[in-house]
């Protein structure tokens, strides 16, 4: 009698475990902070038009997203930097063909604190002051203070960007704070009168003061002309090609329509110009 | 009287004799395989973090590691120079001691000697909450309110923690004084009690010094060596308010009652019986509230700024610092795992150095127990 009820339940427990995993389809995306957003924006749309598609967005850094899709343990790779050669390496060593489609337009905004009377900046003082010859902002005309300087930790896309861009691959000083995603960053400068940081341009609003480098403001025709001279590519890796009709192309395939052109729009990144070719 | 051949055997027969020799022995041998287990799976995590540490040591060797405050792992060429994260974790970690360790002990010897029952079985639960309290809840806590609070009000709150911490430090620096006068020499020659109130009169006047000083602290940046010992401190306190409550109440009650028969006041006898009976405990509950410090790790990333830098002046709390935690986090994503880069080995030799402290502070914690084992039995 205690048998069958135990074999009973194992059964039905193995059934419904079974039952589970075929009950849709489904989309892992991981990666950088910066197309996070976009990325999740895509994804909310997709599954309120298809019920049985599930789309998990993870934000780990564009590292973290490079390092999953070579492990397969995601099929999209949001990366806010380009591939690196060993990536690409490694990636082809495990039989994955890594192929790269541009989803969006970003500027690294330079942002600092609403109460900060800072009227610009070029990117030889932004590049001074993370490498820690500028240490007071009054020497930039500002007030008083000891410039607290924040920075995307290495894991990054955000900070190789900045760091090819701008500090022409120096390192930083030392007291430089390292934080975990571009909305931290957005939190810290808010909350730090004294605060320099940068992030995506998506994490720009009304409680940081973006700062206008080299004369141009980080708006979405400067980056998209390229006169912002900090614009970037935000990038989405696959393993090869996705076939046509499956959700995974509609998924990579949506930043062209132009539903998808307003959602990038609404989360503040800069959508492709039509006829663009990814 | 005649007996009749009625001898109940008391003995089992052998066939029953040796089943329950085997069922005994069984019992034994599956207790021994679990143990052998989580033993084995110690064994098994100290094993692959050495093979994966080693690649390191073969790479770059350790004096640069141990030696340079120069950390840029992904710069070109890459720094190693890991001196400014040891000193970042022993910061904060200490800090947060100095902060739990009074704190704590005094709450003990509330908790245990002083709160009526009805009370401790109302407080002991609310200090155990603390323990249950997710850590990235601590971290998001310290980040977004914490820190923002120390850029404004810094001084009243460095003020309140001097308050909060120096009461039961200078309390236990005035017993200490106490004790060593009540000694020897000085009580020969009649201590004087002067010279107790003169070193009570130069504990408050600092206390004091230290108030007014830290009222007049500007913090630039709220994510600090200051912000993650708070912070730390408060996750540390359950465990030693608990370990240390438990050991006050293992002083037997006859110790407690021969202090009594002798004519000792309740103050009298914790201060002087009690404590010092029970001090092989509160050292084990120093030694775990510190582990627990050392290696947390959602806290330090969040709110430590980390910079990996030795703060000038060394003493520096206001200043963003670097543990060895919060660097195996932030770095293991970007880390080449394929290509076996130093980057990614020099991670698991931290992992090695954690472990070895926390080995260290394991077997210390276990000499000393068992040092005042052997001293009573």
């Amino acid at each position: 009698m205690h048998t069958k009820t135990i074999t009973a339940t194992l059964t039905a427990l193995a059934l419904s475990a079974v039952m589970a995993t075929h009950a849709g389809d489904e989309i892992v995306v991981d990666g950088s902070t910066t197309v996070g957003p976009i990325a999740k924006a895509f994804a909310e749309h997709l599954m309120s038009q298809t019920p049985a598609l599930r789309i998990s967005v993870s934000e780990s850094g564009s590292g973290n997203g490079a390092k999953s899709l070579i492990n397969g343990a995601c099929q999209v790779a949001t990366m806010s930097r380009p591939m690196k050669p060993q990536e690409t390496l490694a990636a082809q060593v495990k039989g994955i063909n890594p192929v790269a489609h541009i989803v969006a337009m970003d500027g690294l905004p330079i942002m600092v604190h609403p109460s900060n009377p800072l009227k610009g900046l070029t990117i030889e003082q932004v590049r001074n002051i993370y490498f820690g010859r500028i240490n007071n902002w009054q020497f930039l005309g500002g007030p008083n203070l000891r410039i607290v300087r924040i920075s995307r930790d290495t894991n990054s896309g955000t900070f190789e960007c900045f760091s090819e861009m701008v500090m022409n691959k120096t390192r930083l000083a030392s007291n430089v704070e390292y934080v975990g995603s571009n909305g931290a960053v957005r939190q810290r400068v808010m909350n730090t009168p004294a605060a320099i940081g940068y992030a995506g341009l998506g994490f720009v609003d009304a409680t940081v003061k973006a700062v206008p480098v080299n004369g141009v403001m980080p708006t979405a025709a400067t980056v998209l002309d390229s006169s912002y001279p900090l614009s970037r590519p935000l990038f989405m890796y696959t393993n090869g090609e996705p076939a046509t009709g499956t959700f995974l192309h509609a998924f990579l395939t949506l930043c062209q329509t132009p539903k998808g052109k307003e959602l990038i729009k609404a989360v503040g990144f800069v959508p492709l110009a039509d006829g663009v070719q990814q | 009287m005649h007996s009749t051949n009625v001898t109940p055997s008391l003995l089992l027969s052998t066939r029953s004799r040796r089943r329950r020799r085997l069922a005994a022995g069984l019992g034994r041998a599956v207790l021994f395989g679990v143990r052998a287990v989580s033993a084995g799976a110690v064994i098994l995590i100290i094993g692959f973090i050495v093979r994966d540490a080693a690649p390191f040591v073969r790479l770059c060797g350790v004096r640069e590691f141990f030696c340079s405050t120069q950390w840029y792992p992904a710069g070109t060429p890459a720094a190693f120079g890991a001196l400014a994260i040891f000193y970042g974790t022993a910061l904060v970690t200490v800090s947060a001691a100095l902060i739990a360790v009074p704190v704590g002990i005094a709450a003990a010897v509330c908790l245990s000697e002083m709160l009526p029952f009805g009370a401790r079985q109302a407080v002991k639960p609310v200090v155990e909450i603390l323990a249950a309290i997710p850590s990235v809840v601590y971290g998001f806590f310290a980040l977004v309110v914490v820190a923002p609070l120390l850029q404004t009000h810094g001084n009243y709150l460095l003020a309140g923690l001097v308050v909060i911490v120096g009461i039961p430090l200078g309390g236990g620096v005035v017993l200490l004084t106490g004790t060593l006068l009540g000694r020897g020499a000085a009580r020969r020659r009649g201590a004087p009690t002067w010279l107790l109130g003169g070193v009570t009169a130069v504990v408050a006047a600092l206390l004091l010094a230290a108030l007014w000083r830290c009222l007049q602290v500007q913090v630039d940046s709220g994510t600090n060596a200051l912000n993650v010992a708070m912070i730390l401190a408060i996750m540390a306190l359950p465990t030693i308010v608990s370990v240390a409550e438990d050991a006050l109440q293992a002083v037997g009650r006859d110790l407690r009652e021969g202090s009594y028969a002798l004519g000792a006041s309740r103050a009298q006898t914790t201060l002087h019986v009690v404590l010092p009976a029970a001090t092989s405990g509160l050292i084990a509950a120093i030694i775990l509230g510190v582990m627990r410090a050392v290696g947390e790790t959602m806290v330090v990333w969040m709110a430590s700024g980390n910079a990996a830098q030795i703060p000038a002046p060394w003493f520096n709390l206001m200043a963003p610092v670097r543990t060895l935690t919060a660097t195996i986090a932030g770095d293991m994503g970007e880390a080449d795992q394929v290509t076996g880069s130093a980057r990614y080995h020099v991670l698991f030799f931290m992992a090695l150095c954690l472990l070895l402290i926390a080995l260290i502070c394991n077997i210390v914690s276990e000499i000393v127990i068992w040092r005042k084992h052997k001293a009573l039995g």
